[in-house]
């Protein structure tokens, strides 16, 4: 066929994308390249977003409580070894991707970062009409699951608040520790 | 004839401010007036000539209030919607400038927003955009740094409190009406209309919705929308379009993301003699019951490659009643070029060339210039 070719595609006269026979394509291409991982537990964490909720508060807590041991260790410090553990457990549960600035109670326990466009106010117009995203077919539109996870908490209705765009700069370190930190000022602030 | 939104001192200048009125623009008046707006999507050109714009907006001139440009809808290259705008609000016509965040990051949309609305844009649509994964060129990085609701939030913050997201003053902020998009037809269904409450809340003052082709499930929308008051802090334009063929309607259904065409109308399509005729027939029934839902301000014609068709659409549909939107005229200065040059054509005798140098140099010779 004519055409201008590039890279495995070649565009014939008529605009149209087709591919060169031998082309070479590998399995299950993603132009996000995000790493591929089964949604087995992702899918568990929304469906129990009640539950994780519960944990997630105690665990707030519980940090908190520590700031004084955080403080004298030094902030600075501590950030990689919770960050060690942060992205683990949280790469674990909700295939995290250390945004910095986790924002799971407001999105049914769905990590906002799995999606394509990164979206962090609600479903694009995309949505498949079986749930599955746009860009990957495959994969349950993670605004779809976020609705459904945000019906089961408690604090659910924090979906409807409009989200700030997300600060790139505080990728890759630690949602945790920056939470105690503003909770402990905001607490010294009150009294 | 005259119109009513249009500056004296010429077409392509802002019109004067109004109280309650955000934008300097026609389509704002018009929807704030309580009129039954017209809207089209315009198919950008893939070329440099500006003529191509001038020649694809001419077709909508005097039946849409308001021409959208494009920003590479589809994630497909084309002139660049900040270009379209650049050329059109020149010749005066009124433009929605639609903002896609898949590729430009907040940097550069800050920027676009303050140059279109100096060069007279006064309408601003904010998107999110398809994935790269949908257009002519998937290997393209997708950008997203901003979603639809934070970009609507951006504007409206330049806007309305003078600054750009990083705080900095702006001297003199872009007036623009800030719309948003909605799709009423794709899951989470009983979301949609909490995300249109969002995109409100973010900014949003109109709102043009997705293509509609199942109007039961648009009155289910806007049903829950009424019942949120919606309706009434936000303009909705509901989106419609031609379909051309059944053959085209499966193509976009599965290739398009985000539209949705029930099987009755492609069997519908399917049955016609004429199926371009029918897609039309469809498109105007369709335009009329959204009409008569509450809460609709207006409808959006997305006509793509069929554009010539959305006169007959908007005429047959009878949306407008008896109101004509602006339409360029040919201005007073044009006319008093074409007299003159008339006057030279027809009055003045022809002149010998020869024969008036002759003469020049017998008059230079009487008062001695020439030996």
């Amino acid at each position: 066929m004519a055409g201008i070719g590039f890279g495995n595609w070649s565009i014939t006269a008529a605009g149209r994308r087709t591919k060169r026979a031998g082309d070479y394509q590998p399995h299950h291409v993603s132009v996000t390249r995000r790493l591929r991982k089964p949604y087995t537990i992702r899918l568990w964490s929304v469906r129990h977003a009640r539950f994780l909720e519960i944990v997630y508060a105690a665990f707030a807590d519980l940090f908190l409580k520590l700031h004084p041991f955080w403080h004298f260790v030094g902030y600075g410090r501590a950030e990689p070894p919770v960050k060690f553990v942060e992205r683990r457990v949280k790469g674990l549960l909700f295939d995290c991707r250390m945004c910095g600035q986790c924002i799971l109670s407001a999105t049914g326990m769905s990590c906002p970062m799995n999606c394509p466009k990164r979206l962090r106010n609600g479903p694009c117009g995309g949505v498949r009409a079986n749930g599955n995203c746009e860009v990957e077919p495959d994969m349950p539109c993670v605004w779809v699951q976020a609705w459904s996870g945000s019906r089961l908490m408690q604090g659910g209705d924090a979906i409807l608040a409009v989200q700030k765009p997300v600060d790139h700069s505080l990728r890759e370190t630690s949602a945790w520790l920056r939470v105690t930190a503003e909770a402990a000022e905001a607490r010294k602030a009150k009294a | 004839m005259t119109f009513p939104d249009v500056n004296p001192a010429g077409v392509h200048l802002p019109l004067e401010p109004l109280p309650g009125h955000s934008s300097r623009g026609r389509l704002e008046r018009v929807l704030r007036r309580g009129e039954f707006a017209v809207t089209a999507e315009l198919n950008p050109p893939d070329s440099a000539d500006p003529q191509d714009v001038y020649d694809r907006a001419a077709v909508f001139e005097g039946w849409v209030d308001a021409i959208n440009a494009v920003d590479a809808s589809g994630a497909n290259c084309h002139m660049s919607s900040v270009g379209i705008c650049a050329l059109l609000t020149r010749m005066g016509y009124a433009v929605v400038m639609q903002v896609a965040c898949r590729d430009r990051n907040r940097i550069a949309i800050q920027g676009d927003v303050l140059g279109a609305a100096a060069m007279g844009v006064a309408n601003v649509l904010c998107l999110t955009g398809d994935g790269v994964q949908a257009g002519d060129q998937p290997g393209a990085m997708p950008v997203f740094d901003l979603d639809s609701m934070s970009l609507l939030e951006t504007v409206r913050v330049m806007r309305d409190e003078q600054r750009f997201l990083s705080g900095r003053k702006i001297t003199s902020p872009p007036h623009v009406f800030i719309g948003a998009a909605a799709n009423p037809f794709a899951p989470p269904y009983d979301f949609r209309p909490l995300r249109l409450a969002k995109k409100i809340e973010a900014g949003a003052e109109f709102v043009q919705t997705q293509y509609c082709f199942d109007v039961p499930m648009f009155e289910n929308y806007m049903r829950r929308v009424r019942e949120l008051g919606l309706h009434e802090r936000c303009f909705i334009l509901v989106g419609v379009g031609p379909l051309a063929s059944a053959r085209a309607a499966r193509w976009i259904r599965t290739n398009v993301p985000g539209i949705y065409i029930p099987d009755a109308v492609i069997a519908r399509l399917e049955g016609a003699e004429n199926q371009k005729l029918e897609g039309k027939r469809i498109c105007i029934e369709i335009i009329q019951a959204c009409r008569e839902i509450a809460g609709v301000s207006g409808v959006h014609v997305m006509a793509y490659r069929q554009e010539e068709l959305v006169a007959e659409i908007v005429h047959e549909a009878g949306v407008l009643s008896d109101r004509r939107p602006w339409r360029r005229e040919p201005s007073p200065d044009d006319a008093v070029v074409a007299e003159r040059l008339q006057s030279i054509l027809t009055e003045q005798e022809s002149v010998d060339p020869e024969a008036a140098a002759a003469e020049a140099v017998a008059q230079a010779r009487e008062t001695e210039q020439v030996p």
